[in-house]
């Protein structure tokens, strides 16, 4: 079955499937390091982007082929930004607690 | 096995490989350049479906410029990596059966379910025009309006960065530009009315001691 129609676009979702997973389980691992908490959710980011990339690529003709790399486009804004300013906070975070692990950031008592 | 498909299994290898390094390595300098391999070998593999704008933003906007920013604050702040590993080897089972579950789920249902194989073939207009220009009529006809919320959007993120970080030191001598062009002539110059001439003091009366 692999290989012997080529590629389809099973392929590309499943890896999107399993960068996504792995991402997962970065977050259930590194529940007190923030930092890799956050390179965790740029890989799901990475992980929704290929499948937006991978369904354009594999739409017929007439449709809109291009939405879903516009869509990408508007991703990649959102999530420069929001890298941006979660690194912000995490600059302020560590000077006033002189720590970034998670388990201690509880002044919320949430 | 035509060179495409060769070429996506070894990418998806290498991507999966060193995404993986990511959540685990032990560094976090570490896992930040294993992030940086993973996006270049997912542009390569955005390559492969034909989308090179994106790819080429993909390399130009996250390894050069967030990735970097990444490094910074990394190497900038000082982290204590043992601290932040307690618990890893604790979580790993649950962590594991879950990722695994939800792989071999979506896998089962994706590669069942979409064995789409034939990616349609481009018109001769579309190939003239070629990936980025298509993007760009895209992008500055039927969604002119989200660009520009998108811009407004990076201009908040910029704003809100430096205002979060932006630090005013107790110590500063700086200048308030502002107070020192609304001072007027009252508040430096004080006119005290005096008459010309002022009589003598009575010189004092020579005391006891005698030590005027």
């Amino acid at each position: 079955m692999i290989g012997a129609a080529g590629l389809t676009l099973g392929h590309f979702l499943t890896l999107g499937a399993m960068l996504f997973a792995l991402s997962v389980i970065g977050i259930f691992l590194n529940r007190k390091n923030l930092i890799v908490l956050l390179m965790a959710i740029e890989l799901m980011l990475l992980a929704v982007n290929l499948n937006f990339i991978a369904f354009s690529h594999y739409l017929p003709v007439e449709a809109d082929k291009m939405a879903g790399q516009v869509f990408v486009f508007f991703i990649l804004t959102v999530a420069a930004a929001e890298s941006a300013i979660g690194l912000a906070i995490l600059v302020v975070l560590f000077r006033n607690r002189a720590s970034i692990n998670v388990e201690e950031l509880d002044a919320l008592k949430g | 096995m035509d060179i495409t498909t060769i070429l996506f299994y070894v990418f998806s290898g290498i991507l999966l490989v060193s995404s993986f390094r990511v959540i685990t390595a032990r560094s976090t300098v570490h896992a930040a350049l294993f992030l940086i391999l993973s996006f270049f070998t997912a542009s390569c593999i955005w390559m492969l479906l034909k989308a090179e704008f994106l790819a080429i933003a993909l390399v130009l906007v996250y390894i050069g410029a967030v990735m970097v920013l990444f490094l910074f604050v990394v190497m900038m702040l000082d982290l204590n990596t043992d601290s932040l590993r307690e618990g890893f080897w604790k979580h790993l089972p649950v962590a594991a059966v879950i990722g695994a579950l939800i792989a071999f789920e979506m896998g089962i249902v994706l590669m069942g379910g979409f064995q789409v194989s034939e990616a349609p073939v481009a018109t001769a207009a579309q190939l003239q025009q070629g990936n980025t220009k298509l993007l760009g009529i895209e992008i500055y006809t039927n969604y002119l309006y989200p660009l520009q919320i998108a811009a407004v959007l990076l201009l908040v993120a910029i704003v809100a960065a430096i205002a979060l970080t932006l630090r005013r030191r107790k110590d500063s001598r700086a200048m308030d530009p502002s107070e020192q062009v609304k001072v007027t002539k009252a508040d430096r110059l004080r006119i005290v009315k005096m008459a010309p001439t002022v009589a003598a003091a009575q010189p004092a009366a020579p005391t006891e001691g005698g030590q005027a």
